[in-house]
């Protein structure tokens, strides 16, 4: 899934500051699995920027709307009847989202509540971990399924780098070295000679180095 | 002889081969340059210059491997591939051969978050080993990495780091496997304290006749002080600093332990020099290049081929 956290209070106030209504949208998604834009985080939100507004004595009429997929403008469609009472528009999901709603709304201002952070995957209650960077063409099938560009700090393709102690990464003993998990995990298989194999340069055009992104499946598109 | 280089006539000649490194200064201080590689002349057969080293920014590699050229020294430029993408080091090496440079060592470096500007851009676009390959492609099939062919291509000897103590150990002789087949052509390893893992380490080298197609030079690195000791045992990654080694560094007194640390170094080499598959040795003496020509000398190294 995407990852988020909310931002600073004090940085969502100064983005509002100039407004005294606000539409309010969580997403139903990633970051409500994340908590951190659902129906929740946006009840939460909405008290906070109320009670902060009124001690600076004014106020801040919030509308509160979770929609099932923000990225989707299928349900970005479902904020048209409330977009006009609104200054200005503040989302919850992640950047695709808040992006979404920005180029249905044009003349509307967007604005983030969240930082998106990672695609990652949960490693036990309220702790997500980075798990993949979307380079476009997977190695995992080489790594024993562990993503040395995602996992280890200097994405190295041939690691580990003589950083690597006692399993940990050079720049923190909280970070697993990627490479020691890829060894562990090819001796388990049985695969350790594959280890020897090099994996040559990387082609980083499927990779955000190829400038933006963009899927077309014509079987689909219409 | 695949190149010109100094260091693998030496090697290629089977002398025991000496190099050291200098660090560039933090600032554009081209006489500091000049005043570190003159302690060295006549001493080493090859000096590295160290880029960008702990991901702090330094004067560049290449123009201080410049000026140690120019001195008509042998400099062995040292690259990250941290802070470069391909375009960026392929145009450097074009640039470090135009200026008679021949020799160089191909690193990952060491991660931004330890030096000054931890906010940085990482680039890895290349790891060590591919740089090694991508090298080696220039010098040997004549082509850039991307497939052109290069006019006038540069031949360079290659090196790469080996880090015989770091973990998990039992891979440590299969990464040095696989920088030999990525086309390595010398080997400069981690500072050498711990001799018993350092020659289990070269005996799995053996064992695999990596030593036959690589020239293996082992670090050394004088210590200064006691305080110097504990800081490389505790905080350096990948270092290995036997307690045996503390204690004994702690053990005289403070105006002698810097004499105590140039006594381990020669004894450390003396040792190594009888491990088969040590080709020669990296004398980085950290900040401290005076002290290289005495132990040099006191290890029997001298005169330089």
């Amino acid at each position: 899934m995407i990852t988020a956290e909310r931002k600073p209070i004090e940085e969502i106030l100064e983005y509002l500051e100039p407004y005294d209504r606000i539409l309010l949208v969580g997403c139903n998604e990633c970051v409500t699995v994340c908590a951190a834009g659902g129906r929740k985080e946006v009840a939460l939100l909405s008290s906070a920027l109320q009670m902060a507004r009124m001690k600076s004595g004014r106020t801040l009429e919030v509308r509160e709307m979770t929609l099932e997929r923000q990225c989707d403008p299928e349900y970005v469609e479902e904020l048209v009847n409330f977009i006009d009472q609104a200054g200005a528009v503040l989302s919850m999901a992640c950047g695709c989202g808040v992006q979404e709603v920005a180029r249905r709304f044009k003349d509307k201002p967007v604005f983030p509540a969240v930082n998106t952070k990672f695609m990652g995957a949960s490693e036990r209650q309220g702790v997500w971990a980075e798990r993949c960077q979307g380079c476009g063409d997977c190695l995992l099938g080489l790594t024993g399924g562990i993503c040395p560009i995602a996992r280890c700090s200097k994405r190295l393709l041939n690691g580990p780098c003589g950083g690597s102690t006692d399993g940990k990464c050079e720049i923190s003993p909280e970070v697993d070295c990627a490479w020691q998990l890829i060894w562990e995990r090819l001796k388990a298989l049985g695969l350790e000679k594959r280890y020897e194999d090099i994996i040559s340069a990387k082609d980083w055009r499927t990779s955000r180095d190829g400038g933006p992104r963009k899927i077309v499946r014509e079987d689909l598109a219409s | 002889m695949k190149t010109e280089s100094a260091l693998e006539k030496i090697l290629a000649g089977g002398h025991l081969a000496v190099t050291s490194e200098c660090g560039p200064p933090r600032g554009a201080l081209p006489e500091k340059i000049k005043e570190k590689a003159g302690m060295l002349k006549g001493y080493v057969d090859a000096i590295n210059v160290t880029d960008n080293q702990t991901a702090v920014v330094r004067m560049c590699s290449l123009a201080a491997c410049i000026l140690i050229r120019q001195m008509g020294l042998n400099p062995v430029l040292q690259m990250v591939t941290r802070d470069r993408n391909r375009l960026a080091m392929q145009s450097d090496i074009l640039g470090a051969y135009s200026h008679g440079i021949d020799t160089m060592l191909c690193l990952s470096g060491d991660h931004p978050y330890f030096g000054d500007h931890p906010m940085a851009a990482n680039v890895y676009d290349l790891d060590s080993i591919q740089l090694v390959q991508m090298v080696k492609g220039m010098r040997d099939e004549g082509k850039f990495q991307g497939g052109d062919e290069i006019l006038n291509p540069p031949k360079m000897f290659i090196g790469a780091a080996a880090n015989p103590f770091a973990d998990p150990f039992e891979l440590r002789v299969a990464r040095l496997a696989k920088k030999v087949k990525a086309g390595v052509d010398f080997i400069q390893t981690q500072c050498v304290y711990n001799l018993e893992r350092f020659t289990k380490w070269m005996d799995g080298v053996r064992d695999r006749g990596l030593h036959e197609q690589v020239y293996i030079l082992a670090g050394i690195t004088p210590m200064k002080s006691a305080g110097m000791a504990k800081y490389m045992k505790n905080r350096v990654p990948g270092m290995d600093v036997p307690d045996e080694v503390v204690k004994r560094m702690s053990g005289v007194s403070k105006d002698r332990q810097a004499e105590e640390g140039i006594k381990i170094a020669v004894e450390t080499i003396e040792q190594l020099k009888e491990v088969e598959g040590v080709r020669g040795f990296h004398i980085m003496a950290i900040e401290w290049e005076q002290k290289v020509p005495e132990i040099v000398e006191r290890a029997g190294l001298l005169p330089r081929p």
